[in-house]
């Protein structure tokens, strides 16, 4: 049966550029940056398509809260093979309550069966979004959704999804990862996963997907059309970068590592 | 006016450099080592939209706008200018019915390719035929509905791998660029022979043979214009890929320059690393700024063709000057390299060698001069 996902598209800094701490050593240097849309996102878009395409199709609605600059990589979703997009219209900074606030909001008005989000953007680092929005929602949750088979098995070469619909599409079941390997667990749908590096390897935005996605809708919301508050509740006070690492240094023998490993490195 | 990319053609940008980097750069050492056809690879490239890039969408294809395609083709050059040659042959091939075909024999001779994986060879040169296309000695007799082929084509991209070929003949040699027809022959028919991959210098993943036909019978109706038209469908061909050749010396020679900024920083020499040393940031600087001037040249040769306007000078311009360029930037970069550079455990001597085809193929560096003398000079 048809099923209907709310994916994520937010825009982050190019995980290849080289990122500065501003003058003001509150933020970073905005000048020269590429975007790209935030990997774990990409990823849940792409494990949704493969969704959809497996239970005899559906829809995938993307959503993205920022300014007009976020359009790119709606398109960018949309050319992979979304079926609308949603852009929540917000300039300024943002939390991760907004966020959630107005994913919260649009997944009402939408009513998805499930809802894939990265399970955190690589600008801050935040992985808060998913877990708000399901508490929010009183969904069901998994996080950090991996799978057993490796990037190279045929499971994921045929495009298959890694997360498991039963057939009466009430329960999901999802791979997880944790520090000791992998946990698997079954949620009862409807619920909010959110997604790990090693879930799939999503495809390429193929060029005519990408002239598609030109004239797919992107419908307009902002934080106060859905009824949620915009303004930030955090404030980023100082930023700066990590400590350059040190060289290193060379030990006569095993006892003097594990020595240092006892008593500076403090690790044993 | 304005210079920046717009969001269109920067998501078909970011498509075709991850394509580049992820799909074709890890194989290009292999696929120049071994010159085998990277199959494979092209195949990809076809599912992903990233050939036969001309096709109207009437007939199932994507219609790029000519700068669209420029920036996509400096990628895939990034990528590897082989198989770049290799892709973009098809659309080489295809120009001629793109722009000179009826609709019947676009919906034969186009749409298959937006379908299925097809592989499609341009037939101009000759063993005795490379810059003066006119003295070509391929010809066509006409027997009944159909054309007798007869004679030799030299250098053929893709050859031995081709579904169809878009050959250029004459009626009669004596009549030079009035003689000049263009024949789409599918197929192997018979009398049809390809001759062995040539074993080139550079660019070696793109496939190269000779094509001999004797007494090939092709139908009338794949004859693509009218008898004599042959001469201007092939140069209104290249004036439409001349661009893209440009791009693809940016693409190479944007590789070169940045590895040899990679290995400038990290290389010591005399105690410090020999980015330091001015011998070689002004061999970089210059490898910066002329990469620029050839992709802002060439934006201006596609952005005309878009405009619909001739572009024979610009594009010329573009061509000589890009390709001359990249022979330049890329033999910097092996001198850069010093020993190294000169080994094939480095990625530089490859880039030069691709470069040197560029210079020579589609109109050498010298027509190019021709082409951009006449257009000067010509008239009152």
């Amino acid at each position: 049966m048809p099923i209907k996902i709310l994916v994520t598209a937010k825009r982050v800094e190019d995980y290849e550029s080289k990122i500065k701490v501003n003058a003001q050593g509150n933020g970073i240097v905005l000048e020269g940056l590429k975007y790209k849309i935030n990997p774990f996102d990409e990823i849940g878009v792409e494990e949704a398509l493969r969704l959809v395409a497996k239970h005899g199709g559906g829809e995938v609605v993307v959503v993205s809260v920022g300014t007009k600059d976020v359009h790119e990589q709606l398109r960018h979703a949309l050319a992979m093979g979304a079926t609308k997009a949603i852009w929540v219209n917000h300039a300024g900074p943002l939390d991760q309550m907004t966020i959630a606030g107005c994913l919260q909001k649009v997944i009402e008005k939408e009513k998805p069966d499930l809802a894939v989000l990265g399970k955190q953007a690589i600008d801050d680092d935040q992985n808060q979004v998913g877990q708000y929005l399901a508490e929010w929602l009183g969904w069901s949750q998994a996080t950090f959704a991996s799978k057993e088979e490796s990037m190279e098995s045929e499971a994921e070469k045929s495009k298959q999804p890694a997360l498991k619909l039963s057939a009466d599409a009430k329960t999901l079941t999802v791979v997880r990862e944790v520090d000791g390997g992998l946990e698997t667990i079954e949620c009862t749908m409807p619920c909010v996963v959110t997604t790990d590096l090693r879930l799939n390897q999503p495809r390429y935005a193929s060029l005519p997907g990408i002239m598609k996605a030109k004239s797919k809708p992107i419908e307009e919301h902002t934080p106060a059309t859905l009824g949620v508050d915009g303004t930030s509740k955090i404030t980023v006070t100082k930023m700066e970068h990590p400590p350059a690492r040190k060289a290193g240094i060379k030990v006569p023998d095993i006892a003097a590592l594990v020595d240092k490993l006892k008593t500076e490195a403090k690790v044993i | 006016m304005n210079f920046a990319l717009t969001d269109d053609l920067k998501a078909l940008q970011d498509t075709a450099r991850k394509f580049g980097r992820e799909a074709m750069r890890p194989k290009a050492a292999h696929f120049d080592e071994t010159s085998q056809f990277p199959r494979e690879i092209i195949q990809q490239a076809w599912e992903l939209g990233l050939m036969n890039m001309t096709i109207p969408q009437e007939f199932g294809g994507i219609e790029l706008s000519h700068l669209a395609q420029a920036v996509i083709a400096e990628e895939l050059a990034w990528g590897c200018s082989g198989m770049a040659t290799s892709m973009i042959a098809n659309d080489l091939a295809l120009l001629p019915i793109v722009l000179s075909g009826t609709k019947e024999q676009k919906e034969k001779f186009l749409k298959p390719f937006t379908e299925k994986f097809l592989l499609a060879s341009f037939g101009l040169t000759e063993p005795g035929a490379g810059s003066d296309v006119a003295g070509m000695r391929c010809t066509a007799r006409r027997e009944g509905d159909f054309y007798i082929l007869n004679g030799q084509k030299q250098w053929i991209t893709n050859g031995e791998f081709a579904d169809q070929y878009s050959i250029f003949c004459t009626t009669d040699p004596a009549k030079r660029h009035k003689g000049i027809m263009c024949l789409i022959v599918q197929g192997r028919p018979k009398g049809l022979t390809v001759g062995k991959h040539e074993n080139k210098m550079g660019q070696r993943a793109s496939n190269t043979v000779t094509l001999t036909f004797e007494d090939v019978k092709v139908p009338v109706e794949n004859r693509i214009g009218q008898e004599g038209e042959g001469f201007i469908v092939a140069m209104n061909t290249l004036d439409n890929s001349r661009p893209l050749t440009a791009m693809f010396a940016v693409g190479n020679a944007r590789a070169a320059m940045e590895h040899a900024i990679d290995y400038a920083k990290q290389r010591q020499q005399f105690g410090k690393p020999i980015a330091d040393f001015q011998g070689v940031q002004f061999m970089i600087a210059d490898m910066a700024s002329e990469i620029h001037a050839a992709r802002l040249l060439t934006y201006e040769s596609a952005w005309k063709l878009d405009a619909g306007e001739r572009n024979t000078l610009v594009s010329s311009y573009a061509k000589r000057f890009a390709a001359d360029m990249a022979m330049k930037a890329t033999t910097d970069a092996v001198q850069i390299f010093g020993g190294y550079g000169y080994s094939k455990e480095y990625p530089v001597e490859k880039l030069m060698r691709d470069a040197k085809l560029i210079q020579i193929y589609e109109g050498t560096s010298q027509v190019q001069r021709l082409v951009i003398a006449r257009e000067l000079l010509k008239g009152s």
